[in-house]
């Protein structure tokens, strides 16, 4: 997917109704920039080869 | 005569075990300082006037014994809002948390540093819930640059950068989740550190993003820092990622050299995207280290997205159910974000935390063969209150997320780093240079700050507020 084929405001629409989280305008604009420069941001994280064994940072001890 | 009110925490802690000057005076120098300009600084959200004022007393007490109140004997200091204090409702720089009930005790490097005989005078302003790299603050106004004060503290700790340049206390406490404690450090013109992951307690602070927090002190001299780091280090298991390491005391010794130290300036990332002023400072620093080797910090900018979208995801974990409830009384940019962060997929978060084990063995291996890294701390000197975007790197980009964009791979993998202040010839405001070391290995990064400081490369002077404030 690049960086422009994707609708942030209809991922914010169905994601704040699927989490329970507050739909109010005003608050629409910031949130789709947000996801934007997080898509943006993301990208070539996403891209970088890793291991199936690579194991995440978080150490649990029981 | 000595102005106890702006003097060192070294300077006073001595003056009062010699009984020079009794705490009582340094902490009505310090009351007055905050009484006179703090309503042009806007450090302070509360000054425990009365406690700060007892506790002297009982220095006094102890000194009139014969007795040692202890290492930082009648340093008056302060805490960001998000340190639980005694009797107090821990804000952590929001509106929504002034309804918290008082903290029933102090947080844990409280508890030490009074231990060691300092005195806590206030809680102080802070980005609202630490999602924030300017010192702005919707609901107190912002803490302003004692050094010019129509730009930005730098935050989070914004309030901890200000009160220490001020002059109002020698010796504040930070938090640094992506450079918290290092950008006001580099705006105010400040020594910070950002001690190793998992190096001091957390206990009693109020979190953001619990895999990549930390605490540390703010100063206008290595010694101080060095000081109240050696108080306040140690295990504390109602911290669950507090080491258990039983490292000595650092000790500074006068007149020591750096030989035998690998010093490296860090390339790539860390030569791009800033202002010519951040790598000035850089260079200068190098230059006065003898530094002769550039090295590549590679897949740097991996690790700040990394770290941009684990605190994002952890961030909006923390604030859901408020983010429900009270969404209309956040600061609209911090509540944006959050409810961005809630959206953000699993998937890369855990290919975000993959990364992070990935690039810290990467550094790891770097520090095999090196024992410093120097780089810059923010791209740019302090951006002016309000400024909402800046151009770096030939983009019009935000301030707020950008201002710690060389911090942000660092704190992401924990490594220790002090701020050192530089000011370049002819600018009213200072920047910082990072002296980053190998995890656990504070001791080399205040011995190099040290030094830099003795030889004159370095220095954090008290603002003059007479000046900047009339």
């Amino acid at each position: 997917m690049s960086q422009d084929d994707f609708d942030a405001d209809a991922i914010a629409n169905s994601m704040l109704a699927f989490l329970d989280l507050p739909d109010e305008p005003s608050y629409r604009p910031g949130i789709v920039t947000h996801l934007v420069a997080a898509r943006g941001i993301a990208a070539e994280l996403l891209t970088f080869p890793m291991d199936d064994e690579a194991e995440p940072a978080p150490v649990f001890k029981s | 005569m000595t102005d106890w009110s702006i003097a060192t925490a070294t300077d006073v802690a001595a003056a009062v075990r010699s009984g020079l000057v009794s705490a009582r005076s340094v902490v009505d120098g310090c009351l007055g300082r905050i009484d006179t300009y703090d309503k042009s600084i806007g450090a302070f959200t509360k000054v425990t006037r009365e406690r700060a004022l007892a506790r002297a007393a009982e220095i006094d007490s102890q000194i009139t014994r014969g007795e040692d109140p202890g290492p930082l004997a009648g340093v008056p200091f302060a805490v960001k809002n998000l340190f639980d204090v005694e009797g107090v409702p821990t804000l952590a720089g929001s509106k929504i948390n002034r309804d918290r009930a008082p903290a029933i005790k102090d947080a844990v490097l409280i508890e030490r540093l009074e231990a060691a005989g300092a005195i806590l005078v206030g809680a102080l302003n802070m980005g609202e819930y630490a999602y924030d790299f300017t010192g702005e603050n919707i609901h107190e106004g912002p803490s302003r640059n004692p050094h010019a004060i129509n730009h930005l503290a730098g935050g989070s700790s914004g309030g901890s950068g200000a009160a220490t340049a001020a002059g109002f206390v020698p010796l504040t406490l930070g938090s640094d989740t992506n450079g918290s404690i290092r950008v006001p450090s580099s705006l105010c013109g400040l020594f910070g550190l950002k001690p190793t992951y998992g190096r001091l307690s957390r206990s009693g602070t109020f979190p953001f993003v619990a895999s990549l927090d930390h605490l540390g002190p703010l100063a206008r001299s290595v010694s101080d820092l060095t000081l109240s780091y050696n108080a306040m280090f140690g295990a504390d298991a109602s911290d669950p990622v507090c080491t258990e390491r039983s490292d000595p005391p650092v000790a500074l010794v006068p007149g020591a050299n750096l030989d035998g130290l690998r010093i490296a300036k860090a390339g790539g990332y860390f030569e791009q995207g800033g202002h010519a002023e951040a790598f000035e400072a850089v260079a200068r620093i190098c230059s006065a280290l003898q530094v002769d080797q550039t090295r590549d910090v590679k897949n740097a900018a991996l690790a700040r997205a990394s770290a941009y979208l684990i605190t994002m995801a952890e961030g909006a974990s923390l604030h859901l159910d408020r983010l429900k409830t009270r969404h209309a009384d956040y600061d609209p940019d911090v509540r944006d974000r959050l409810l961005a962060g809630a959206m953000i997929p699993g998937a890369w978060v855990t290919k975000a935390q993959k990364f992070r084990a990935f690039f810290r063995a990467q550094m790891l291996a770097l520090f095999e063969e090196l024992d410093v890294l120097v780089a810059p701390v923010t791209p740019c000197v302090a951006p002016q209150i309000g400024q909402k975007t800046f151009v770096l790197g030939g983009k019009e980009l935000p301030v707020r997320p950008n201002l710690g964009l060389f911090t942000q791979p660092i704190s992401f993998i924990g490594l220790p780093v002090v701020s050192v202040p530089v000011w370049l010839d002819g600018s009213k405001l200072p920047i910082g240079v990072q002296i980053i070391t190998a995890p656990w290995r504070e001791d080399l990064a205040l011995r190099v700050a040290a030094w830099l400081e003795e030889n004159g490369h370095v220095v954090a002077p008290v603002a003059d507020l007479e000046r900047k404030t009339t």
